[in-house]
C-alpha cells in the first residue's frame, strides 16, 4: 500500500486494471487521448503481460499540470475491472483514494479497506441489458468505465464524442453504440456518486505544440527520414513496433506512384544473427541499413557486431531494452544493456551508443545514428527501452530541416578511384583515423577483401603483430574520437530546472535533425553533488531535482546522451565532490562504464538503481539519495513521493 | 604473412573474351591451400566460367564464411569486392548485400561445415528467400582447418584419417535444396572441370538461388582409403545423370546432341542450358521424381552428378519484396526523405 500524497485538479494518477485481450487497450487509448486533447499534460504506461488473452493487464495514467510525465506509483484512483487482480489493485490505491469496480458481483469482505472509497457500478449487468453478443458486451464494458470516468473526473464529453466520430466515421452504428456506452457509464456514476471527485480535470492549453507518440514509431520515422533502405529484423518484444512503423511509413512515402514498386526492402530474418548479417551486407554495399531488436537479439548479433567493428562497416542497431537476463520479463522495462552495447562482441571492441530519453530523441537519434555509422564506419547503437519504445509520450512536435543531407562519410566515387594512384581500404590518409571506403561494383580499383580476420592497413590478410596492432589501434582512436560527435550531454546546473516542460526547451539543443551536438557553453557548477543519469530515467530525475530544490538541496544534473563519453562528462565528474549515478539496472552499469572510461575515481561515484521492471519515478531517486545524503523531509503541498 | 600477391603473367596468344580479357584477368591471389586441394580446382573452374561469360570483374561480389572453402574467394577475380564473413553466416551477408544492390553478380563459396553445421539455418533460409546468387558448397566431409574432424556431410561408415568410423547420418545438401524448393540444384566434382564449368555458368545466369554441391576432396585429411569423399572414391562412384552444356547468347552451339535426348532451357537473359539425360528415366524438371531418383542412387552407394534439377527461378527476394527496378543503393536522398511538409502531416495523426 502506498501512502497518500497530495492531489487535486489536473494533478493525480490513476490506474485501470483489466484482462488482456478484452479490448481495454483501445478504451485506455481513448482516455489518454481525451486528456491530451483537453490540453492537460498526461502520460500513459501500459503494464501488460507477455500473453495474448486472459491475464491481468494495467494501464497507468498520470495527469500533471506542471508537465511532469514520469511514472507516478501513487494511484489516487484504481479502475478495478479484473477480479483476478482485485486484491493487488485495491491494495495499491493511495489512502484517501477511490476504487471504481463492477459491483454486478459483490466484493469479498476481506478486500474492503476503510481508508478508501469504493465506487461500485453494475457495468457488466448494464452491458447485458443493453448490448447483444458476448464480445460486444465485453468491449462495451470497457467503454462504459470510460463513461463513468467522464463523470467522475469531469472529462470533456464533447472531446470524447469527437474522437469516437473520427474513429467510427464510416461505421455509424459503432459510433452510436460506443457513445451510448459512454453516456450510460457517465449517467450511472452521476446517479450514484457525488461527481466529479476531488481529483478531476480542467481544460488547459499545455499540449497544443505537442504530439503523442511512441518511441518506436518516432524511431521508425527517423529511419525513413535518414534514408534507410534496408531493414532486417526478427520479431521481438518490445522492438517489433519499430519495424511495424518503418513498414507503415515506407508504404506511405516510399512507393513509386507510377509502378507501385518500393524504394525499400524489409527482410524478416530467420533469427537475429541473420538480421545483423543482412544489415552488414547492405552496409557493405553502401545502403543505410538497420535492425531493431532487444537485449536477447544483441546477444545473438554480437559475433556479427564484432565483424562490422573490425571490418569497419556502417550498421545501425536499435536496442529497445527489456528486463533481462535471459528471457527475463519481456514486457517490463530496464536499462540492462549499457555494458552489452558499449562493448558488444569478443575481443577488443567499443561502439558508438546513443541514449534517447523520449520519442523526440528516438527520432533525432535515429537520424544521427546513420550519420555517425557512416562517418565513423562502425556499428552504431540507439538504445531506448520498453517504456520509451512502446508507451505513448507527449513530446514537442518534431521538426525537420529540409537542408539536411546524409553524412555518407569518406566514400570514393568511380571518378575519384579512377584518378587515384592507389586505394587501400584501411589506410589513415587524412590522419583522422578514418580511412576511405569504396563500394562494390563501382570501380575495379576500389576492389578489396572485406574480412573479419587479421588485416593490415592495406586490407591484406595478416598474422603479423605490428600490422595487426597498427589497425586495431587506429580503430580505437577512431571510435573514441566519435565522443565529440555523439549528441552532447544535457546539463542542468544552478537553480531549479523548472517543470519538465520547461526542461524540454533546454533539450532543444540539437538543431539539425538530431545529428548535431548541443552548442552548450561550458556550464559552471556550484553544487557539491551531481546527479548523472541516462535515457528514460531523465524525467523522474528532473522531477526529483526540482523537489530537492524545493527542499533546499541543490544538485547539478547531467544526462549522458552518447557514448563514448566526451569532455563535458569528464568535466562534470571532476567538478563535483560526489556523483550519484541513477540508472535502471542491478549491476550499476553506467557507474562502471564511467569508472572504466573516464578519469573519475570510482569512489566518487555512487549508484542509485531501480531495476524492478517499471519506469523510474521520482520516489526512487529521492529515496535512493536519502540513503546517502541528508534530504529534508519537508512537508509539501504536492505529493511527497516517498 | 600469408597474403601472397600473385604475379600476373601475360602470354602472347592468351585467348581473350568479349571484353578483351584473358582468364588471367579473373585470377586472384596465390592459393594458400594444400597442394592438390579440390578447392583450387573449383577456383579454376570459376575463373573459366566468369571469363567465358564475359563478366566485368568489378561487377562481381564474392562472399564466403569461414573454413578452407571460404578462403577461396581470395583466389579469383581480384578486381571484385570480396567478403570473408563469419562462420556459417555468409548467406545473410549475401541477402543484405543483394537487397541493397541487386545489379551485381553474387557468388557465395561455402563448405560442408560452414553450410551444413554451423550455417545450416542460413543456408536453408537463403534458399527459401531465393536470393539471386550462385552458391557453391565445396564439400569434403571433413573439417580441414581444425585438423580432421568429421563434418555433417560425412557418410555413415566413412573412416577418418585416424581410423575412426562415422556413425551419424549425413546431411545431403542437394536433398535439402530440393526439398526447400531451390530451382537450380547441381552436384559436381572438383576433378571434373568439364562438367563443372558449364554448371557454374548456368548457375551464374540463373535468375535466383543456384546451388552447386561440389565434391572437393581434402588431400590432407580425407583422401585416404575408407573415406567416401576421396578422389578415388568419388571417381569410381560418381554417376553422371545429366550432362550440361551452357550456351551463351552469342555463342554457337558447341556440342551436337542426338535428337530427343536433349532438353533446352532458356535462361532469363536469352542464353540457354542444354541438358542431356544420360539415364533414360531421369527428368531434371520433375522435382519429386528427382528426389526419389537421387534417393535410390544414394542407396546404391553412388554419387549422382550433373545439373540435377532446373526450373524457372520464380520470385526472388526482390520480387517478394516488390522493390523498384533500380538498385536501392542508387536512390538519392531526395527520393528517400519525405521532407518537412510530410512530417507535419504525419504528426496530425499523432493526436
Amino acid at each position: 500500500m502506498v501512502t497518500s500524497g497530495g492531489f487535486g485538479v489536473n494533478d493525480f494518477a490513476f490506474k485501470v486494471a483489466t484482462v488482456n485481450g478484452t479490448g481495454s487497450a483501445s478504451a485506455n487509448g481513448l482516455l489518454l487521448q481525451a486528456l491530451f486533447r483537453m490540453g492537460i499534460p498526461v502520460s500513459g504506461k501500459n503494464v501488460f503481460p507477455s500473453n495474448i488473452q486472459g491475464l491481468p493487464t494495467w494501464y497507468e495514467i498520470r495527469v500533471n499540470k506542471d508537465g511532469y510525465t514520469a511514472r507516478s506509483p501513487d494511484f489516487h484512483l484504481v479502475v478495478a475491472m479484473n477480479p483476478q487482480s482485485y486484491a493487488r489493485d485495491i491494495d495499491e490505491v493511495a489512502s484517501g483514494g477511490w476504487i471504481l469496480y463492477d459491483d454486478t458481483k459483490p466484493l469479498d469482505d476481506e478486500l474492503i479497506r476503510d481508508d478508501v472509497t469504493f465506487l461500485g457500478l453494475p457495468l457488466a449487468g448494464m452491458c447485458v441489458d443493453e448490448f447483444e453478443g458476448s464480445r460486444t458486451r465485453i468491449l462495451m464494458k470497457n467503454i462504459m468505465y470510460v463513461g463513468a470516468l467522464v463523470a467522475l473526473l469531469d472529462i470533456d464529453v464533447a472531446v470524447v464524442k469527437g474522437m469516437l466520430e473520427e474513429k467510427f466515421s464510416h461505421k455509424k452504428h459503432l459510433m452510436d453504440a460506443n457513445f451510448r456506452a459512454i453516456e450510460m457509464g457517465a449517467n450511472a456514476a452521476r446517479e450514484r456518486f457525488d461527481c466529479p471527485l476531488p481529483i478531476r480535470l480542467e481544460t488547459m492549453d499545455a499540449t497544443k505544440d505537442c504530439v503523442m507518440v511512441t518511441g518506436n514509431a518516432a524511431a521508425a520515422l527517423g529511419c525513413v527520414y535518414a534514408g534507410a533502405t534496408v531493414g532486417a529484423w526478427y520479431p521481438i518484444t518490445p522492438s517489433t513496433s519499430l519495424m511495424d512503423g518503418f513498414t507503415e511509413y515506407c508504404e506511405r512515402f516510399r512507393v513509386d506512384p507510377e509502378t507501385g514498386k518500393k524504394k525499400f526492402c524489409i527482410i524478416q530474418a530467420e533469427d537475429e544473427l541473420a538480421a545483423a548479417g543482412m544489415v552488414i551486407g547492405a552496409g557493405w554495399m553502401g545502403a543505410r541499413a538497420f535492425t531493431p531488436t532487444s537485449g536477447p537479439g544483441i546477444s545473438l548479433m554480437s559475433e556479427f557486431i564484432g565483424l562490422a567493428y573490425y571490418a569497419e562497416i556502417p550498421s545501425v542497431f536499435f536496442d529497445v531494452q527489456r528486463t533481462g537476463p535471459s528471457t527475463g520479463m519481456p514486457t517490463r522495462t530496464q536499462q540492462g544493456d549499457l555494458m552489452l552495447t558499449a562493448y558488444a562482441s569478443h575481443g577488443d571492441t567499443k561502439h558508438i551508443v546513443l541514449f534517447p530519453a523520449d520519442p523526440k530523441e528516438c527520432f533525432e537519434f535515429a537520424v544521427a545514428a546513420f550519420d555517425l555509422a557512416e562517418r565513423f564506419q562502425t556499428p552504431t547503437f540507439v538504445v531506448s527501452d520498453l517504456d520509451i519504445g512502446m508507451n505513448d509520450w507527449m513530446i514537442p512536435r518534431l521538426e525537420w530541416d529540409d537542408g539536411y543531407r546524409p553524412d555518407r562519410g569518406k566514400v570514393l566515387t568511380a571518378e575519384e578511384l579512377e584518378e587515384a594512384e592507389s586505394f587501400y581500404r584501411y589506410l589513415d590518409v587524412d590522419g583522422d583515423h578514418i580511412p576511405y571506403r569504396s563500394l562494390p561494383g563501382v570501380h575495379p580499383k576500389g576492389a578489396y577483401f572485406t574480412r573479419g580476420s587479421g588485416h593490415d592497413k592495406y586490407g591484406r590478410y595478416t598474422e603479423g603483430s605490428a600490422e595487426y596492432v597498427e589497425v586495431v589501434d587506429r580503430i580505437l582512436k577512431k571510435v573514441e574520437s566519435a565522443g565529440d560527435s555523439v549528441p552532447a550531454p544535457q546539463v542542468f546546473a544552478g537553480g531549479s530546472s523548472g517543470t519538465s516542460s520547461g526542461s524540454r526547451n533546454a533539450a532543444e539543443g540539437a538543431s539539425s535533425n538530431g545529428a548535431g551536438v548541443d552548442e552548450a557553453s561550458a556550464p559552471s557548477y556550484s553544487a557539491p553533488y551531481g546527479l548523472l543519469s541516462i535515457g528514460g530515467c531523465h524525467w523522474a530525475v528532473l522531477e526529483a531535482r526540482d523537489e530537492l530544490t524545493r527542499r533546499g538541496v541543490d544538485v547539478d544534473y547531467l544526462r549522458v546522451r552518447g557514448f563514448p563519453f566526451n569532455g563535458t562528462v569528464e568535466d562534470f565528474l571532476a567538478s563535483h565532490e560526489r556523483i550519484f549515478v541513477i540508472e535502471q539496472n542491478r549491476d550499476e552499469q553506467l557507474r562502471k562504464l564511467l569508472a572504466i572510461e573516464t578519469a573519475c575515481p570510482k569512489e566518487k561515484l555512487t549508484s542509485i538503481t531501480y531495476y524492478g521492471g517499471q519506469p523510474l519515478s521520482k520516489g526512487h531517486v529521492l529515496e535512493g539519495l536519502a540513503a546517502h545524503i541528508d534530504v529534508p523531509d519537508s512537508p509539501l503541498p504536492a505529493e511527497a513521493g516517498a | 604473412m600469408s597474403y601472397i600477391t600473385k604475379p600476373v603473367a601475360r602470354h602472347r596468344g592468351d585467348r581473350t573474351n568479349g571484353l578483351g580479357l584473358t582468364t588471367r584477368d579473373y585470377e586472384g591471389s596465390m592459393s594458400t591451400l594444400c597442394a592438390g586441394c579440390g578447392h583450387d580446382s573449383v577456383t579454376a573452374a570459376l575463373i573459366q566460367a566468369f571469363w567465358e561469360l564475359d563478366v566485368e570483374p568489378h561487377r562481381v561480389a564474392k562472399l564466403s564464411g569461414i573454413g578452407c572453402s571460404s578462403k577461396t574467394p581470395t583466389y579469383f577475380i581480384k578486381e571484385a569486392h570480396g567478403f570473408n564473413s563469419v562462420h556459417g553466416r555468409m548467406p545473410s551477408i549475401a541477402a543484405g548485400a543483394n537487397a541493397a544492390n541487386k545489379d551485381l553478380m553474387y557468388v557465395g563459396i561455402s563448405g560442408d561445415g560452414d553450410s551444413l553445421s554451423i550455417g545450416l539455418g542460413q543456408f536453408c533460409h537463403a534458399i527459401r528467400r531465393n536470393v539471386n546468387m550462385l552458391y557453391v558448397l565445396e564439400n569434403n566431409g571433413v573439417y580441414g582447418l581444425t585438423k580432421g574432424q568429421f563434418s555433417a556431410s560425412a557418410d555413415i561408415g566413412s573412416k577418418s584419417k585416424k581410423g575412426e568410423v562415422n556413425r551419424q547420418g549425413p546431411i545431403d545438401p542437394v536433398s535439402v535444396a530440393l526439398t526447400l524448393g531451390a530451382t537450380f540444384v547441381a552436384r559436381s566434382f572438383s576433378g571434373d572441370k568439364q562438367q563443372l564449368v558449364p554448371i557454374l555458368e548456368a548457375g551464374l545466369e540463373h535468375d535466383g538461388f543456384a546451388f552447386v554441391d561440389v565434391i572437393s576432396p581434402c588431400v590432407t585429411f580425407n583422401d585416404h582409403v575408407g573415406s567416401t569423399k576421396s578422389y578415388a572414391y568419388t571417381r569410381t562412384h560418381m554417376h553422371e545423370v545429366v550432362q550440361t552444356d551452357f550456351v551463351p547468347i552469342r555463342s554457337e552451339i558447341r556440342t551436337e546432341y542426338a535428337e530427343g535426348t536433349v532438353r533446352e532451357v532458356k535462361m532469363h537473359d536469352g542464353s540457354s542450358v542444354r541438358l542431356r539425360k544420360v539415364d533414360e528415366n531421369y527428368d531434371p524438371t520433375d522435382r519429386h521424381a528427382v528426389i526419389e531418383y537421387l534417393g535410390n542412387v544414394a542407396d546404391e552407394g553412388e554419387i549422382a552428378t550433373g545439373l540435377l534439377y532446373l526450373a524457372e527461378a520464380g520470385e526472388d527476394m526482390h520480387r517478394f519484396s516488390e522493390t523498384v527496378d533500380r538498385p536501392l543503393v542508387s536512390l538519392g536522398h531526395e527520393e528517400l526523405c519525405p521532407g518537412s511538409e510530410a512530417l507535419r502531416e504525419v504528426q496530425k495523426e499523432w493526436w
